[in-house]
């Protein structure tokens, strides 16, 4: 505290904007009822309906899961809204008449959707509250036969893919949330991308909380199908305000034969302020299956925001030789929280997996890696190298490492590296004795201690996350 | 000693400091001026102050000065900030270099040189052009490329934490340079390398204080002024034939000879 650690004040959160826009939303509650409007909402099929009533009824008898490292007052799921929509209902492939407002959240967000001011060579699907708004570059993917769209329109016109894949990787009664996520889910996006082909741009999905005390349940669901290539990234953001917001997300992800998914998350939630008022509380479910032989699924995420993080992205590894990769940077500043890790399972024959995780704690944030090994009985010549790295920025935060290690096949071979540094006077001492100033010195320190994960980020986003960093910690040390 | 109205203002005089660290008075009146064009050299025993005057004169927050001034160029020294004092020109090779993961040594010459030119408002050096002025500088302490692209002192071995140091010597090219102990721990190849390079670098404009335990520098570099610290203070000063007599005698004897007051 002496060195002037958390002196400063925070620079305010950039996203905390709210658009005024006239909203259609579902009173408060959580029944079958509201279940049912919900599907009738979104004109879904019968089967649709079926599965969601079957998930809520399993999670009517599901204990909250309390076993995180984390620690927050009961949530009143019946105070939650579980659907918000923007009153003006875009036509989804038409623009023109998409609210004009809704361009402009966007666009202050960075997200340009209209025709002539989009990132190049970036598809984005961008949800705004419950449901999709917009989807561009979509006739350019129909070109290579990649389907790139909402969930809720995939279900109408997908119907068969939607079935064979939805929930087989994160079934409807995995836990909790994801039981909870099955049951009310209103939007996110579709990925489809066929055989033999390589994706020709990135694909990335922009979810925006803006509605008040409602919840976002979205669901992605990606197939590479045999031989294909996608590289997809998702953002996020929302609003100030005082009361704590859920989001509980489901992401799912198939990889066949020789496929590959990168998946890589850019996560700016609302935080909450610096007394841990308000903020996202991110309960989140993601997991990818390499199906098939020699596939490959590589999760990158930069975790900045949300007032509490509950997150494990994963990769089942069934085929023989597949791959599972997962790369972290975790922030907790100020009275964050944020309990995240990864789930490697081996099943196949030489299946390898790699998980690289940079926990960075500031102010009284609380920061845990928990991250679980598992190698099955036939997973011969599996190997998995893990490394665990935590840094630390004043006295009064934490860092925690969990790592649970399951070895079933003894011709495993397993690495696990662990290191805990300070962020010290000296460093910034040496930085600035060469004449940099103090806040480029902590932002020069944090990016050398995060850039083994930067660099799994697609080029466009790299400098996004580092800037996004920066702000996150600024202030962090004096 | 002060300078005349007609001749520029001394580059460095130390006048009385006192200096404490965690409570504990180390620098108890220390007096020194250093010229442009000249080498100092200042030894002294163990727990002398030698370090302390170093990282004093650099600004490390740990310090805390409680008497006494320091003008350096004329101005007071110790009312800049440490990256202040930087910019302006004065240069600590530190006895303990500190380790930077992920950031590779060229991007940290890059960013500190940036940072020099941007407060002399000079422009910007892009990659390529600072790239190509490394390379000669890189000569000086008999360095290849390679080590552009590790991470700054992250597992280099003692000695070439060293060299890094008078690599960033080299490029930021300082007008007072302090070398905190940075023979100590060199083999003698590297010595010579390292006593060599600090006198390749050594110019009418500039000046270079070398705090240092052991003679054996000295006998590649030839210091103008030889101090000795003791207790908080220079006890004596005297030409490179101190140094020799402090090989021969060690320090005991001035001790003694220490002065009152």
């Amino acid at each position: 505290m002496s060195s002037g650690i958390e002196a400063q004040v925070l620079q305010p959160y950039k996203y905390g904007f709210v658009t005024e826009i006239e909203a259609e939303v579902v009173a408060p509650g959580l029944s079958e009822d509201v279940i049912r409007t919900i599907s009738a909402k979104k004109v879904e099929p019968a089967w649709m309906l079926e599965w969601r009533l079957r998930a809520y009824r399993q999670w009517q008898r599901m204990p909250e899961p309390h076993w995180a490292n984390v620690q927050y007052g009961p949530i009143d799921y019946q105070a939650i809204s579980y659907y918000a929509a923007p009153k003006r209902r875009p036509q989804l492939d038409s623009l023109e008449q998409v609210d004009p407002k809704l361009l402009e959240t966007f666009e202050k967000l960075g997200i340009p959707i209209e025709e002539r001011k989009r990132l190049a060579g970036v598809a984005v699907d961008a949800v705004f509250d419950s449901v999709s708004v917009a989807t561009t570059f979509r006739e350019e993917l129909q070109k290579h036969g990649v389907i790139f769209c909402a969930i809720s329109e995939a279900i109408r016109e997908y119907p068969a893919l939607v079935q064979e894949y939805l929930g087989s990787v994160v079934p409807h009664n995995d836990n909790f949330f994801a039981a909870l996520n099955s049951a009310v889910f209103t939007d996110g996006s579709f990925v489809y991308v066929p055989k033999g082909v390589r994706c020709p741009m990135e694909l990335s999905t922009y979810f925006r909380i803006n509605a008040e005390s409602t919840g976002q349940f979205e669901r992605t669901l990606i197939i590479a199908d045999a031989g294909s290539y996608v590289s997809y990234l998702e953002g996020c953001s929302a609003p100030i305000r005082d009361a704590n917001q859920l989001h509980a997300a489901v992401v799912e992800l198939v990889a066949l034969d020789d496929a590959q998914i990168k998946y890589s998350t850019i996560q700016n939630w609302y935080p909450g302020d610096e007394e841990g008022r308000g903020g996202i509380y991110n309960f989140v479910t993601k997991r990818g299956a390499c199906r098939g032989r020699r596939s490959k699924i590589s999760w990158t995420q930069v975790e900045t925001g949300s007032a509490i993080t509950w997150k494990y992205p994963g990769c089942i590894l069934q085929g023989d030789d597949s791959i599972g990769e997962f790369y972290s940077v975790a922030v907790t500043n100020h009275r964050q929280q944020a309990d995240t890790g990864t789930k490697m399972i081996h099943m196949g024959k030489n299946t390898r997996s790699t998980i690289v995780s940079k926990g960075i704690s500031a102010g009284r944030g609380q920061n845990t890696y928990r991250g679980l090994v598992k190698i099955l009985k036939g997973a011969a010549q599996a190997r998995n190298y893990s490394q665990c790295d935590s840094m630390l920025i004043g006295d009064r935060c934490g860092a925690h490492t969990f790592p649970y290690i399951d070895v079933r096949n003894s011709t495993a071979t397993m690495e696990h590296e662990a290191s805990t540094s300070k962020i010290g006077e000296d460093q910034i001492f040496y930085a600035k004795q060469r004449g940099l100033a103090a806040e480029d010195a902590v932002s020069m320190i944090v990016n050398g201690f995060c850039k083994e994960v930067f660099k799994e980020l697609p080029m466009e986003f790299a400098v996004e996350a580092q800037r996004l960093l920066g702000i996150s910690l600024e202030g962090s040390v004096g | 000693m002060t300078g005349r109205p007609a001749t520029p203002p001394s580059l460095l005089e130390i006048r009385d400091l006192h200096a404490a660290v965690e409570g504990r008075e180390v620098l108890k009146g220390v007096t020194l001026t250093v010229q442009r064009g000249e080498l100092h050299a200042i030894m002294g025993p163990n727990g002398s102050g030698k370090s302390t005057l170093a990282q004093v004169l650099a600004g490390h927050p740990a310090y805390t000065v409680t008497a006494g001034q320091v003008r350096y160029e004329g101005r007071d020294l110790l009312a800049l900030a440490p990256e202040e004092r930087a910019r302006e020109g004065v240069f600590l090779a530190f006895q303990y270099p500190v380790a930077i993961r992920g950031i590779t040594n060229a991007y940290f010459l890059r960013a500190a040189v940036n940072a020099i030119r941007k407060h002399r408002g000079e422009e910007q050096l892009g990659l390529v052009e600072f790239m190509d002025a490394l390379e000669e500088k890189l000569k000086v302490i008999g360095w290849d490329s390679s080590y552009l692209s590790r991470p700054v002192n992250d597992g280099f071995s003692g000695g070439e934490k060293k060299r890094n140091e008078i690599l960033q010597l080299a490029v930021l090219n300082p007008k007072l340079a302090i070398l905190d102990e940075t023979d100590s721990g060199l083999d003698i190849d590297a010595l010579k390398t390292v006593a060599h390079a600090v006198k390749s670098l050594a110019r009418p404009d500039n000046a270079t204080v070398l705090v240092t335990h052991y003679y054996r520098i000295l006998t590649h570099i030839t210091p103008d002024v030889v101090h000795v610290l003791s207790g908080g203070r220079i006890v004596r000063s005297g030409g490179k034939e101190l140094a020799l007599e402090l090989e021969e005698r060690g320090y005991e004897w001035l001790r003694e000879e220490a002065p009152v007051g």
